[in-house]
């Protein structure tokens, strides 16, 4: 949980008077919310922590930053994969949204 | 030097350490509060490619790694009670509390589930109204503002199943506390950029002043790491304190106001247990008066439970950078990432962690190989 991710923002819209984005994690698409970034369009690229966005970045910035998250394997792990009794990652979508 | 090839600018990074060399004439300890930070310093190397005069100190920065053993153990009490959905970060469910974790309370049906945001834990009680939804709210300031964000939104909705237990840390106490220490031998702190983002730099500029210490607010690619260390060289090298900050990219000096705003409407600061290390004064958030019916210690009546630590763990001393995680008797073999005596040894970005995974064993063995970059967040 203390990493944070830049993704791009493919979608914006209002849920019950919050500004939340569809944001695209290089392939992995999550719903983060914009109430302390609202200052951000589709298409632009941001820093995510535990589903807020903290800040805008450039897109090479992000891109790197990306690129380098997926090759360490971290990204499954800080975008919602759960830990296994045996000790791998597994995915636990289903879980959280029942 | 050969793994310098493998920065991603290695004609900047060479520069950068060819710098620190030029400028440093005596030995320097310097403190990367950030458990991202250290992340970054030990996969690529870089305390091992700086000059021998330069040692890198790994401070308390993993809200993982300080969550007290307490609130460990109240976490896994609730847990256990029936009808009871635990929501959590992933990396918590791993970290031993007095006599278990969260994941055998799973393994014995325990209804624990891992959430990416806190507002995943929302819709949870939103809908599984028969159930009580708990978040476990750790983290520092970085966190916080999401956390908070998630209780806001939870009374918006009129949600009286959803609860939360609030184990928040301050990083300006920890460095006071750890600047005031007797035993203290850190000269100069790079600081979190990403609590930082969130909280501005104002608050570091007292300690710089009160206490003579250079703090750089930092980011986390190994450039940044490396940009932050010259500079606090340079000030000490010259004898100035000053806090500078080299993540202006992403930090300013107010910091997001709406995050502040959140957290200051959510959340009050306390006195924080930190695991280890001890308790520190006003180092935390809890709960607000305001939202004390989203208090899942009073509604599961916890409150009052009290653990003490293990003495075998010697993470405290970690924390405070008095000794390396290899110089533990229990590294490596009592304690392993598979079956961890202290929480410093559990989340990837614990120091006692990321030695053993990088195969850090002694401070003299071959640098690990340059590859890659974290963007920390705690």
């Amino acid at each position: 949980m203390c990493l944070a991710v830049p993704g791009q923002i493919v979608d914006i819209r209002e849920d019950r008077g919050t500004r939340m984005a569809t944001i695209d994690f290089d392939g992995i698409r999550k719903e983060i919310c914009l109430a302390y970034l609202p200052d951000v369009d589709v298409g632009d690229y941001a820093i995510v922590h535990v589903g807020f966005a903290i800040s805008k970045i450039d897109e090479a910035s992000a891109l790197e930053t990306l690129a380098m998250f997926k090759e360490l394997g971290v990204l499954d792990e800080e975008l919602g994969a759960s830990i296994d009794d045996d000790g791998d990652h597994d995915a636990i979508g289903e879980q959280v949204s029942p | 030097m050969k793994y310098l090839d493998e920065f991603n600018d290695p004609v900047v990074a060479r520069q950068l350490f060819a710098e620190i060399e030029r400028i440093t004439t005596r030995p320097w300890a310097i403190m990367e509060v950030c458990g991202g930070q250290t992340h970054s310093i030990i996969r690529n190397g870089i305390d091992q490619l700086l000059p021998d005069d330069i040692h890198l100190i790994h401070g308390p920065g993993c809200p993982v790694c300080v969550t007290p053993v307490g609130m460990l153990d109240k976490a896994l009490d609730i847990a256990s009670q029936p009808g009871v959905i635990f929501c959590s970060f992933g990396d918590m469910l791993r970290v031993p509390g007095t006599s278990r974790d969260l994941f055998q309370v799973k393994s014995e049906g325990g209804d624990v589930r891992v959430v990416y945001s806190p507002l995943d834990a929302v819709k949870l009680a939103e809908d599984h109204p028969d159930r009580e939804v708990v978040f476990f709210a750790i983290g520092f300031e970085t966190t916080a503002p999401a956390n908070a964000m998630a209780v806001h939104q939870a009374r918006q909705r009129g949600l009286t199943n959803f609860s939360v237990l609030v184990s928040h840390v301050l990083v300006p106490p920890a460095i006071e506390a750890i600047v005031s220490s007797p035993t203290n031998r850190v000269d100069g702190f790079l600081a979190a950029g990403h609590v930082c983002s969130i909280m501005g730099t104002r608050q570091y500029g007292p300690l710089v002043e009160q206490h003579g210490v250079p703090i750089v607010v930092t980011g986390f690619e190994p450039l940044d790491v490396l940009e932050g260390i010259r500079r606090v060289v340079a000030q000490l090298e010259v004898g100035t304190a000053e806090l500078e900050n080299a993540y202006s990219r992403v930090v300013t000096e107010a910091g997001n106001v709406a995050a502040q705003q959140m957290v200051e409407d959510v959340f009050e600061v306390c006195d924080r247990q930190w695991r280890g290390i001890g308790e520190i004064p006003l180092s935390g958030w809890r709960l607000s008066p305001r939202y004390a019916d989203f208090d899942a210690e009073a509604r599961f009546h916890v409150a009052t439970m009290d653990s003490p630590e293990s003495s075998r763990c010697r993470s405290g001393e970690v924390l405070q950078g008095l000794i390396k995680p290899h110089e533990c008797e229990a590294f490596g073999t009592e304690c392993t990432p598979r079956r961890p005596l202290g929480a410093t040894m559990v989340s990837g970005e614990g120091a006692c962690a990321a030695y053993h995974q990088y195969r850090r064993l002694d401070v003299t063995a071959d640098p690990v190989p340059v590859t890659l970059s974290g963007v920390g967040g705690g």
